[in-house]
């Protein structure tokens, strides 16, 4: 095979649940692997907050919308030669796919490089793969791929219930289940039929409880075939492996199953010719003894079933990678350009090569994180269709210790493994089945707490013995910590199970600072070992380090100037990628200015911890102890204080840890915990913003009802409430009248008692965002950011453009300078955002400061992209030392760019069942999407498109609109009318359409009240977009229109529930689609 | 059941950990393997004979023990090194833990070892003499000064049957009579021949040729086995006189043992090859399989006639994998084709050698 000199790569889009940050990961390790090999690389993605969509990882770089006919216009620009359809999650491959099919592939003479077509189409088409296993005779559950109701009814009475329900060519399982009664079959195969885009369902037989293992297998053009890893699924067949807490390698496979089912992955990946990564998952009978509630292992079965295979780099390949410290999609990619596997070094050892297996000499947990933080109305148990937005992963020598680390690492508002929900204490854990929710692993301890017996919990759990037994040995200890005198003998035994200071301090009623005194006046500190792929049989260079307490500490100081880049975790809803992004630009501008880079992450889909990227990654949870713990091993000995850390990139989670730091005397580079603190805290800031004569909207921090009350009285409802120290608007609420307030005000101190609430006054206005970096003598602002909602909507949820469309050059002026001063007297000393809201009047607009955080924000990788300011560089040199002009730039705003760049929000809503998808201050959406263009309409348009909010040119549109906003809707109506779409609405909006003399088809909203109704036009497909404003602005109790947008969201068609969103979706329509351009990043900047 | 024990290098290295299995002082070559699962395989493995076997993965006996997963009639290795023993495992086979299971073969165990840094120690001093002990490190590194060596001591006299006997297991009618010089065999060559229709009988290693001759065997298994090749010029002088007279399938220390009896000679590796993840070329089409291995000498292949072949490197450090006779129906493997534990990926390489017993037959 000729090598190609150019390669498309198709990225996943924005972060969604089921595709995450492990497509960046993926992305940018095959744009490596193509400068490696020499070819160049094209890369699109409608996601700018990726490491893959700069240009110093892709050579060409396309912000466009994932759309067959988007690509072929970069196509057709590009003229790459080959495709790589394998590393852009699901998203990538259906698109290749579905280019193949338009013969666009061929039209061009592009070659689908890699795994070919044939095999991808065989793997993805179930009854393909079905026949294809029977053929090599591997074990398949009994099933048929269906495409309507009736004959999903005729196969559940041959092969009987429970049944399994997958949709054909979804990601993450979207609109699958398991169906115990006819009810549910029905309703699972509808929503699956809908999800699926070639409308097919497999309904097959159901193999809950099951032991679920996976395989990652790599094969190459030689036919040399490789197992990377395998993993074992804590929770039983039933949840989805994004959703299960997952260990490698597995551990309760003895070397006969361990082997038989590494065969049958390489006899499928060879049988399907898959040429780079794959990944294969399994059924594994359970021990008779515990199959509970199991589907029982029937008298003619195999001793395994497989369940499904990925013919492409997954969620699951990213963890195996970090796992392992094999580079799946690095070597996937190099495959596909015709390498084989032992002509690829590996990199770890620099003597081997690819063709090896890793030995692992340790034990990886991961974690998923659920947002049900945000979401607790969401239905929290979990199935087949994945709701975690994220993960951590931790590694330990004992499953303990990587199982606890990787506890601390969710950062769950405190949530240590010792927490119990007050509910349990009616002792309801002991008794029946108990099903997989987000809150399991803390149920199972509380039960092993109340002496439940681990083979008893199997049983109803099906989770394995082994892991129970472990489980329990951490309870055994915390009884020992509750009950003895604290030694170093049990320290050191707590510490190498897992136990923090924190929890040591609780169990042996210590403050956690005393306890790590103590351990450290004891001589236990943890030792850092090496991931190496090698189990320390060679020599390996990898800086990839994990603690343990253990001997031999093998990550000795680094010498030389360095500073550590705190990570921020897991990604979950109000921290994104956007965060690793910076982190990872962090790291490059440290080792630009002669630093080693340091990292400590807990995140294994991110490209911050690839071992490539840093210096030294530390694989740790982000809390205090970690992070001090890691401090302390990089203090070499001569030195005075530990190496600076730097902890404005990685969100809340690495600021929080700023002031713990300072306490600690440990170097912060940036800002400091004063600065931090100021901003933060609504007294002290208040009284900032006061002596600098900057308004900000009225309001107070209010500890109990009385003051609340009188507060939201002197300000005038509505009021905007929210707990001090907010992530991602956590639990903000707009609030209409006392009543509302008092709810909220008793719910938010039974959350956190002792915790003051924010009460501000609610100012309707438009809202504008900067970032922008300091170098305490100048400040400079690349660009203002507009929101299209108007205020009230979270700025994480809003479609904002740059550069701003509607403000005058005064209040532009007022914006910056207020930035500037802001900045400047705080102190700032690198990145701050803050967002201000305009008021006008007939007589004046007012801007106000709605919040400033000494950080960087969500915003910064769209910025920097879209004004080619390096944002993340120069605040980094700012940090040390290098002052904007010494860095070649100078205050002030930067000039605006030609081009129009939009934001938009992109929403996993359709996993989340029970969530409101409603907008308000409370954020919602999982990723971002990005449209640039020439003008404003075409960047728009591009945006909604990639966004999935854009409505289909003469189609239909349901409306329900309240009373208060009719007035104003009335131009957005009109307007839909004259683009051709059919007009449907309930009843009060029907009168009003039709009072305007607009033809309109009423829908009753009342759902007993006949067909049809409003859900019915939209599950049968009548309607292809929702325009539902509800009254008022309340979150948390309204109910009112629920069902019409959760239908508009298994429905997948765009719900629009702000007149702002609708209007700006209908106007891009009419003036953008036509006209959009399609060219590289670099040419809108030119 | 736990006390304190330790680890003595005869380097003078301490490795503090807890006693499990037999309350013995154990002494032998101190190695490690880096094969994730299989420890009952490994135990039982005779190539371990007179050794310390160290598991780097971290976490051993999760699956219990059972009657199934033996690789011969008893533990073989000499004392065992984890880092933490599972006592409470979790397996539909399983019968017992594994310290119940050492402590009734009369086998020393340690628990709670730093093993990473045991193997980082071994992979750059090389693997060296050390011992398992609940008393003072400093009196059992004196004795351990004295006990004997492994090297010197001929291990394949301990571990290899004292009569021959055919192995009893179910399987396809019989169409071959196979007969296994044994330097150590383990059980599952026996049951991978015996389902292919072999009758597999192992003879002791003391054998000669003419004897084995004399069985009418179809084809002769040159089993793997423990220690020093060069100690075993009584089995090289059995392969000598087997050669040419009937189709010869050598693996591991049979491999080592046929290519001295072609002339080529042994040296010690540095630490062995020991694992489940070893990638092994074969020359003749450039193919990687992944091999279980495990050996501490390997062969200098440049003593070796023309007609003899390498037919596989091992990719990491170059070294013979494996020889082809050109024109007798000989071949051998220095890895497992037998795995237990390891990768099944080389299990044809049994089919290849029947093929050549086929071949033999029909020309005979």
């Amino acid at each position: 095979m000729t090598k190609p000199a150019k390669v498309l790569i198709i990225g996943s889009g924005p972060i969604v649940i089921g595709q995450a940050a492990e497509f960046d990961y993926a992305g940018a390790q095959a744009c490596k692997a193509m400068r490696e090999e020499g070819v160049t690389s094209v890369l699109v993605n409608s996601n700018p907050a990726t490491i893959m969509t700069d240009e110093g990882v892709a050579d060409i770089v396309y912000i466009e919308p994932l759309t067959v006919e988007l690509i072929t216009r970069i196509i057709e620009r590009e003229r790459p030669d080959g495709l790589l359809p394998t590393l852009g999650g699901q998203t990538g491959l259906n698109l290749a796919v579905d280019l193949a099919e338009a013969g666009v592939l061929d039209k061009y003479d592009v070659r689908m490089l890699g795994t070919p077509l044939k095999t991808i189409r065989m793997a993805e088409d179930r009854d393909l793969f079905s026949r294809l296993l029977a053929e090599i005779g591997e074990p398949a559950p009994e099933g048929t791929t269906v495409t309507s109701l009736s004959e999903a009814r005729t196969v559940a009475k041959r092969i009987g219930l429970p049944l399994v329900v997958r949709p054909a060519y979804t990601l993450g399982g979207t609109g699958g289940g398991f169906a115990s009664t006819m009810e549910e079959l029905e309703r699972i195969v509808s929503s699956g039929l809908a999800a699926s885009p070639i409308g097919q369902v497999l309904v097959e037989r159901s193999l809950l409880g099951w032991k679920e293992i996976e395989y990652e297998v790599m094969r190459d053009g030689a036919d040399t075939c490789i197992i990377v890893c395998n993993m074992e699924n804590f929770d039983a067949m039933g949840v989805h492996t994004g959703d299960s807490i997952v260990v490698a390698p597995s551990q309760t496979l003895s070397d006969k199953e361990y082997q038989m089912l590494r065969s049958a992955s390489m006899r499928i990946i060879r049988a399907l010719g898959v040429e780079g990564g794959c990944n294969v998952q399994f059924a594994l009978a359970p021990r008779p003894e515990i199959a509970g509630w199991a589907t029982p292992k029937g008298e003619g079965d195999p001793p395994y079933f497989v369940i499904e295979v990925n013919p492409r780099v997954s969620r699951s390949s990213a963890l195996a990678s970090k796992a392992t410290g094999y580079p799946i999609a690095r070597v996937a990619a190099k495959i596909a350009v015709g390498k084989r596997l032992d002509e690829i070094p590996n990199a770890v050892t620099q003597k081997t090569t690819a063709a090896f297996e890793p030995a692992m000499d340790y034990v990886v947990v991961k974690i998923p994180r659920w947002p049900f933080d945000k979401f607790p109305l969401g239905e929290r148990e979990l199935g087949t269709q994945m709701k975690a937005t994220g993960e951590v992963m931790a590694i330990d020598r004992t499953f303990e210790a990587a199982f606890q680390k990787a506890v601390r690492s969710l950062e769950q508002g405190g949530r240590s493994l010792l927490w119990e929900d007050p509910k349990w204490r009616e002792d309801e854990t002991r008794d029946g089945p108990m099903p997989a929710t987000d809150d399991r692993l803390w149920r199972l301890m509380a039960a092993l707490r109340r002496d439940a017996e681990p083979l008893e919990l199997a049983r109803a759990s099906g989770v394995d013995p082994w892991f129970l037994q472990k489980l329990a040995r951490i309870v055994a200890m915390e009884r020992r910590l509750l009950a003895e005198t604290l030694s170093p003998e049990l320290l050191r035994e707590a510490k190498r199970l897992g136990f923090s200071d924190e929890q040591v301090g609780v169990l042996a009623d210590r403050l956690p600072e005393r306890v790590r005194q103590t351990r450290l006046q004891w001589g236990i500190r943890p030792v850092y070992k090496m991931v190496d792929t090698c189990a320390a049989e060679f020599d390996a260079a990898t800086p990839y380090f994990y603690s343990t307490y253990e001997e031999e500490n093998e990550a000795k100081p680094l010498a030389g100037k360095k500073a550590l880049v705190i990570g921020s975790g897991p990604i979950r809803i109000g921290q994104g990628i956007e965060f690793d992004y910076c982190s990872v630009h962090a790291v490059w501008a440290l080792q630009e200015a002669g630093y080693h880079a340091l990292i400590a992450n807990s995140n294994p889909e991110t490209v911050s911890t690839d071992f490539d990227t840093s210096d030294r990654l530390y694989f740790e949870p982000l809390d205090e102890e970690s992070v001090r713990d890691i401090l302390d091993n990089e203090t070499g000995e001569g030195d005075q204080t530990p190496p600076p850390s730097i902890v404005q990139f990685g969100g809340q989670t690495a600021i929080n840890l700023a002031g713990p730091l300072h306490m600690a005397g440990m170097p912060i580079l940036g800002s400091s915990a004063e600065a931090i603190d100021m901003a933060e805290d609504r007294g002290r800031f208040e009284e900032f913003l006061a002596k600098l004569g900057i308004p900000q909207p009225p309001g107070a921090a209010i500890t109990n009802i009385e003051e609340a009350i009188s507060t939201a009285e002197a300000i005038h409802y509505p009021v905007l409430v929210r707990p001090s120290y907010v992530l991602g608007g956590r639990a903000m609420e707009i609030v209409q009248n006392a009543e509302e307030l008092k709810r909220y005000v008793a719910a938010a101190a039974a959350a956190a008692p002792d915790k003051p609430i924010l009460i501000d006054k609610y100012l309707e206005g438009r809202e504008v965002e900067v970032d922008a970096v300091c170098d305490g003598q100048e400040v400079l602002i690349p660009g203002i950011m507009e929101h299209i909602e108007r205020a009230g909507v979270h700025s994480g949820d809003s479609l904002a453009v740059y550069p701003p469309i509607n403000l005058t050059d005064e209040e532009i002026a007022t914006v910056v300078d207020y930035t500037e001063r802001i900045a400047l007297a705080l102190q700032v000393d690198g990145l701050m955002n803050a967002q201000f809201v305009i008021v006008r009047s007939k007589e004046a607009s007012n801007v106000y400061v709605l919040e400033v955080n000494p950080r960087s924000s969500r915003t910064v990788p769209f910025i920097s992209k879209v004004t080619g300011v390096p944002l993340v560089r120069l605040a980094t040199h700012v940090m040390l030392g290098k002052s904007l002009r010494e860095q070649g730039y100078q205050g002030g705003l930067w000039p605006k760019q030609s081009l129009v760049a939009v934001k938009a929000p992109a929403f996993s809503m359709a996993k989340l069942g029970g969530v409101d998808t409603y907008l308000g201050p409370e954020m919602k959406s999982t990723g971002e999407v990005m449209g640039v263009d020439k003008n404003f309409p075409a960047a728009l348009a591009k945006a909604l498109l990639s966004a999935e909010l854009a409505l289909p040119p003469g189609g239909a549109v349901l409306l329900s609109i309240a009373d208060k906003h009719k007035q104003e809707a009335t131009p957005i109506i009109r307007r839909l009318a004259q683009a051709g779409f059919r007009l449907y609405a309930t009843e009060g909006t029907a009168a009003m359409i039709d009072a305007l003399g607009l033809p309109v088809e009423q829908v009753t909203k009342r759902l007993s009240e006949g067909h049809p109704n409003v859900v019915d036009v939209i599950h049968d497909g009548t309607v292809d977009g929702v325009i539902n404003i509800p009254e008022g602005r309340v979150t948390g109790t309204l109910r009112d229109g629920f069902h019409i947008r959760r239908a508009a969201v298994e429905k997948r068609i765009p719900c629009f529930t702000s007149l702002d969103t609708a209007r700006a979706a209908t106007d891009a329509l009419l003036a953008g689609v036509q006209t959009y351009t399609v060219q590289p990043l670099r040419a809108y900047l030119e | 059941m736990t006390s304190p024990a330790h680890l003595v290098l005869e380097d003078g290295s301490v490795f503090a950990g807890q006693g499990f299995g037999a309350e013995a002082e154990a002494h032998g070559e101190v190695v490690f393997t880096t094969s994730m699962t299989g420890y009952q395989e490994a135990l039982t493995d005779p190539s371990f004979a007179g050794q310390i076997l160290s598991m780097t993965f971290p976490l051993q006996g999760n699956y219990g023990v059972n009657r199934f997963d033996t690789e011969s009639r008893r533990v073989q290795v000499r004392g065992f090194v984890v880092r933490e023993a599972c006592d409470l495992p979790s397996h539909w086979r399983s019968e017992g833990t594994l310290h119940d299971y050492l402590a009734s073969a009369g086998i020393p165990a340690i628990e709670g070892v730093d093993t990473r840094a045991l193997t980082r120690r071994l992979r750059s001093a090389g693997v060296m003499m050390g011992a398992i002990t609940r008393e003072e490190p400093e009196q059992a590194l004196a004795r351990l000064r004295e006990a004997p060596r492994y090297e010197g001591s001929d291990f394949v006299r301990e571990v290899s049957a004292s009569e021959p006997f055919t192995w009893r297991g179910r399987g396809p009618r019989i169409k071959h009579n196979v007969v296994v010089l044994d330097l150590g065999v383990k059980h599952n060559i026996l049951r991978i021949l015996r389902g292919l229709g072999c009758r597999a009988t192992a003879v002791p290693a003391s054998t000669s040729a003419d004897e084995i001759l004399s069985l009418r065997p179809d084809g002769v298994v040159l089993s793997p086995g423990p220690g020093d090749p060069a100690l075993l010029d009584y089995a090289v002088a059995t392969a000598q006189g087997l050669l040419g007279r009937t189709p010869i399938f050598g693996i591991c220390l049979g491999h080592q043992v046929l290519a001295r009896a072609w002339g080529a000679s042994t040296f010690k590796l540095k630490f062995g090859h020991r694992g489940a993840n070893h990638p092994v070329r074969e020359t003749a089409n450039d193919r990687v399989t992944i091999t279980a291995q495990n050996h501490g000498y390997a062969i200098d292949p440049d003593g070796l006639p023309a007609a003899v072949e390498v037919s596989h490197v091992h990719l990491n450090d170059g070294t013979c994998e494996g020889l082809r006779h050109r024109e007798l129906p000989a071949f051998t493997i220095q890895y497992h084709s037998e795995a237990s534990p390891g990768p099944h990926d080389n299990r044809y390489l049994f089919e290849q050698f029947l093929e050549l017993v086929e071949e033999a037959r029909e020309t005979r």
